[in-house]
């Protein structure tokens, strides 16, 4: 019984470490790079445009205008040259599923 | 670490705590209770202390040990050299790190560093046990190298004003206190030094104070580089629109020493020069924490790191971050490049702690504002993404550059980085 206890101690244990676990994945941390202008998770400050719960096709769409030059910027063209488009696609929509 | 830490956290002696699943569990499970302790709150350190927090949904204990009680922001003091920024606009609290990420500030110094036994000495006394440390220290200054700043009184006379605080606002004085017709003398040293267009900045910032409260006075720029470092078309053409006849550059002067009783400056090969306030930048190391931890492999001066983890190469469990750094090529070492370290820096100790892979294609950015009038500004930007073969960070081709000219839309998005960098730093 004491070891029955021990065991169920145990995993309950270990589903409290792993449940929940954040997975720290690749499109989290590109994203990471966006917000030092954009705003921790795409939530801006004054100024700068926020990111967080925006359409995910439009900021797709916008980015690769940037990238095309179609769409006129100061630098935005510039950074976003410096990712592919399916880059582009994966932080559009990590950024479509943040909280406003 | 994982096994040590987690059956510390769970509590050392407890029924459970010598099951052999439980290694089994901490190992592929998380970085629960995982100790790391952040050397340093500027850029670098205090994004990796908030990003640790967030990467690990809270479960890394994070302390950031830090002397100064807010945090003053570099990027921007040049507009108080100028006037048109006040100190109390760059300065903002450490207070929301702990309030809205859990992380323990600590205001004190670290006095040493215990790699084998992994902990850390404070000044006042403590002692702090890590699981992994970041070591975010910024800059020292070579004063070896200016033999003459050693003496009593030189290094209040003659500034720097390259690390944001008393110092700026003393050179601020020292301008207002120059009378009409005087001269500013900017020295530039061989890079790498911290902020690149910061020099040129500073320049254009001064001379357009001259030019309304002073205009019979002048920039002299010394710099020890064959040529501008950074945004070279912007600054020339500002310099000519804007000040014309006010600023002076003169490349390849290197100074060896600084007569800071008479106000002059000695270079290696050219006559000395004297003028009435001196503004030397001298050469720039990492700070002396990763010197006296032997983390300054590269010339005895900047940590040299592994770019998937920001681990030093020589000393393992501690990872180094900002301007400390042996940059990758084309790497600046500025705000916005440290901000980035740290929150790379900060996914790959979550992933460490918790067994997991690092990323396999760290990709972040770079972008640098320059004011070129109290109004106007412009930018260089650039990309950088994982080498897996050269094993370091390179910009990507084809990506990056600067404006097209100066703007006051600029200046506006500058105003919109520096609010936006200081929040995801430091709220």
């Amino acid at each position: 019984m004491v070891n029955k206890l021990k065991w169920l101690a145990a995993s309950a244990l270990c589903a409290a470490a792993m449940g929940a676990q954040a997975e720290v994945n690749q499109v989290r941390v590109w994203a990471a790079a966006c917000a030092t202008c954009h705003g921790t998770g795409g939530r801006a400050q004054e100024g700068n445009e926020s990111l967080a719960g925006k359409d995910k096709d439009e900021m797709f769409q916008k980015l690769m205008d940037y990238k095309s030059g179609r769409k006129p910027a100061t630098l935005m063209h510039q950074l976003t040259a410096g990712y592919s488009d399916d880059q582009l696609l994966q932080i559009s929509a990590y950024f479509a599923a943040q909280k406003k | 670490m994982q096994r040590r830490q987690f059956v510390k956290t769970v509590g050392a002696g407890s029924a459970v705590a010598g099951l052999g699943l439980m290694s089994g569990c901490a190992t592929s499970g998380g970085a629960s209770g995982a100790k790391v302790v952040v050397v340093g709150g500027g850029y670098g350190g205090a994004t990796a202390a908030k990003y640790l927090r967030l990467f690990s949904d809270e479960r890394i204990q994070v302390t950031l040990i830090e002397p100064n009680t807010n945090f003053v922001s570099c990027p921007m003091s040049n507009l108080v050299v100028g006037g048109y920024k006040k100190m109390a606009d760059l300065t903002m609290p450490y207070t929301n790190l702990e309030k809205r990420h859990g992380v323990k500030v600590v205001r004190d110094m670290v006095a040493s560093i215990d790699p084998d036994k992994r902990t850390v000495k404070l000044a006042s006394g403590g002692e702090l046990p890590y699981d992994r440390l970041i070591v975010s220290p910024g800059i020292e200054f070579m004063w070896e190298t200016l033999p003459g700043m050693a003496k009593a009184g030189a290094k209040e006379k003659v500034l720097h004003a390259w690390k944001s605080g008393p110092q700026t606002l003393a050179l601020r004085q020292q301008l207002e206190a120059m009378p009409d017709g005087g001269v500013y003398a900017l020295t530039i040293p061989l890079a790498p030094y911290r902020c690149p267009p910061g020099p040129y900045e500073r320049a254009c910032m001064v001379a357009s104070y001259f030019k309304t409260a002073k205009p019979k006075s002048k920039v002299m720029i010394f710099d020890a580089n064959d040529d501008i470092q950074s945004k070279k078309g912007l600054f020339t053409k500002a310099w000519k629109d804007n000040y014309d006849g006010m600023i002076e550059y003169r490349p390849k002067h290197r100074v060896v020493d600084v007569d800071a009783a008479t106000n002059t400056l000695k270079f290696d090969f050219n006559d000395d020069f004297k003028a009435a306030v001196l503004n030397v930048v001298p050469n720039m190391r990492a700070g002396d924490i990763a010197r006296n931890t032997k983390l300054t492999t590269a010339n005895d001066r900047w940590c040299e790191v592994d770019f998937l983890t920001f681990e030093s190469k020589a000393v393992k469990n501690i990872h180094v971050l900002g301007d400390a750094i042996q940059t990758a090529p084309g790497m600046p070492k500025s705000a916005h490049m440290a901000n980035q370290h740290g929150k790379n820096c900060a996914a790959a100790v979550v992933a460490l702690l918790a067994g997991k892979d690092l990323q396999a294609l760290p990709i972040y950015a770079n972008t640098c504002y320059s004011f070129v009038t109290a109004d106007e500004a412009v930018h260089v930007a650039s990309v950088h993404r994982y080498d897996a073969e050269k094993k370091t960070m390179l910009a990507v081709p084809g990506s990056g550059g600067v404006s097209r000219a100066a703007s006051e839309l600029e200046g506006k998005y500058a105003w919109g980085w520096a609010r936006n960098i200081w929040a995801d730093t430091l709220a």
